[in-house]
């Protein structure tokens, strides 16, 4: 097995209990004593943090500043960068010429350069696509940096008297401050449906900047298996599961973040991998569609799953990608793909769950209401 | 009570054992959320599959410790499986089962070597 890399918060989640195990080629916290269940419960009532070090941050330059790597990246994703205000950033997502999903991403204009941060598991195929695609552009990835998240209601008053006027950011504004920590990237963003900030912090800062915030009785350290409890809970995506290559973005039901600007008819139109295929589902409907279900009994129906139209016989009519147990909805929850003409909400199919047919329903997402400052 | 290397405990009580799964192995599922419970009245094999936990990690299979019939199940635990993880062998058991053969049970470890067997 290959040696696992290590965050900087590596000692710290060890002596605070936290259960390492591999992920994205890291050696992570998947939970600490709290347990799965109360530290996705703290994250909604409260603050959770989460050491999300192993995800890449990259700075894309370009000679005409924002603006040239903007233009740049147009090219390869369809979501418009050119009209993106100043310190605001976007969900986006890298497309290959089948108009699948290489990567769901992060997007921010940073004034100067453009802000990227991207999964762990894809950073450096992103990075080498990056280099290649870019026209003119000098691609950064920031070592040296570790990226928190403090995540929920709670985490305004943490955060605040650390870096004092992030009280003022709204959801998906971006902003460099001045701490004790050394320079603080912030942006109010995160991905588990609440408020919060995700905080890059150099590395030599991280392990006092993660404890300034622990010192409050509001935050608990938050792992993995609650991070994805809570995102899918929120209605996100997991790259991997929920998107990959094979699955486009108006499949992926992720049409709110092409903006028109990028479609058919707008003045900046295709110009991105795959745009053919993409542009035209954006226009006619996909074949399939992802989808938010309940099922209705406690038991979770997890990725894997097949579903029917009918209770019995026939053939699938999609699969579930992602499924857990949500403690704040205090039931089973899962995303999957159906057939288009099924993917109305109140829609009625079953899964089968080991050799039996269970009745799940099609549902609206984010299964718990979004807590944005907006 | 007998423990298996299955991480299941065993009691007799009367002519019916009840059985549950240790506390070491509720922490290792942890939050446990669904148990899929057998039907009373179902004859099971020695280390057939008969009950399906789940966690907020995963499903994990329990295994019928000895042959016999399901006499009864603790039917409590649809709408509290947490029960597994608080009270795991006092509230949390999860069936009863009539021994066609009780001396399949000799073979499980008692407490003492349990104990020894998960360190």
């Amino acid at each position: 097995m290959s040696e696992l890399r290590q965050t900087p918060l590596n000692a710290l989640h060890k002596e605070l209990g936290g259960k390492m195990v591999p992920f994205a080629g890291y050696e992570m916290p998947v939970q600490y004593g709290l347990g799965v269940m109360k530290e996705h419960q703290h994250t909604r009532a409260s603050a959770g943090l989460f050491d999300v070090s192993h995800m890449g941050q990259v700075i894309v330059r370009h000679a005409d500043g924002y603006a040239g790597a903007a233009k740049a990246m147009e090219s390869l994703v369809p979501v418009s960068l050119l009209a993106l205000g100043e310190k605001r950033q976007r969900y986006g997502f890298f497309t290959n010429e089948e108009g699948g999903i290489l990567d769901d991403l992060m997007l921010a204009n940073r004034v100067d350069h453009l802000f990227v941060v991207v999964n762990a598991a894809c950073k450096e195929a992103d990075i080498a696509h990056m280099r290649a695609g870019l026209e003119g552009c000098e691609i950064e990835e920031i070592e040296g940096r570790a990226l928190l998240a403090l995540q929920g209601p709670a985490s305004e008053g943490v955060l605040e008297p650390i870096a004092p006027g992030c009280d003022a950011m709204r959801f998906m504004d971006v902003g460099i401050f001045a701490s004790d920590y050394g320079e603080l990237w912030i942006s109010r963003s995160g991905y588990t449906g609440e408020d919060g900030y995700e905080i890059s912090v150099p590395d030599e800062h991280a392990e006092a900047f993660a404890r300034a915030l622990l010192a409050h009785d509001a935050v608990e350290p938050i792992g993995l298996g609650a991070r994805d409890s809570l995102r899918l809970e929120g209605g996100l995506c997991l790259y991997g599961n929920d998107i990959d290559t094979t699955t486009s973005p108006v499949e992926a039901s992720l049409n709110w973040a092409i903006q028109k600007v990028r479609r058919r008819g707008g003045d900046r139109e295709g110009g991105f991998p795959g745009a053919a295929r993409i542009l035209d589902e954006l226009e006619n409907g996909a074949s399939r569609a992802r989808v938010g279900l309940r099922p209705e009994s406690r038991a979770p129906m997890r990725e894997g799953t097949h579903l029917y139209k009918e209770a019995e016989g026939g053939d699938p009519v999609g699969s579930i990608t992602s499924g857990a147990f949500g403690p704040t909805i205090e039931g089973p929850m899962s995303m999957g793909y159906v057939s288009s003409e099924l993917a109305a909400e109140g829609t009625k199919l079953f899964g089968e769950v080991r050799g039996k047919r269970q009745p799940v329903t099609v549902a609206a997402m984010p299964f718990t209401s979004a807590n944005f400052k907006r | 009570m007998k423990f298996t290397e299955e991480h299941e405990w065993l009691r007799v009580e009367g002519d019916v054992v009840v059985v549950g799964i240790t506390e070491h192995a509720a922490e290792q599922l942890g939050d446990i959320v669904f148990v899929d419970l057998p039907d009373t009245g179902t004859e099971v094999t020695k280390d057939e599959e008969i009950v399906v936990i789940e966690s907020v990690k995963a499903a994990s299979d329990i295994l019928a410790p000895i042959d016999g019939e399901i006499v009864e199940v603790n039917g409590a635990l649809e709408d509290a499986p947490s029960t597994v993880n608080e009270d795991p062998i006092g509230g949390g058991w999860i069936f009863k089962i009539k021994a066609s053969d009780a001396s399949q049970m000799d073979d499980y470890m008692d407490e003492a070597a349990y104990k020894e067997f998960i360190g």
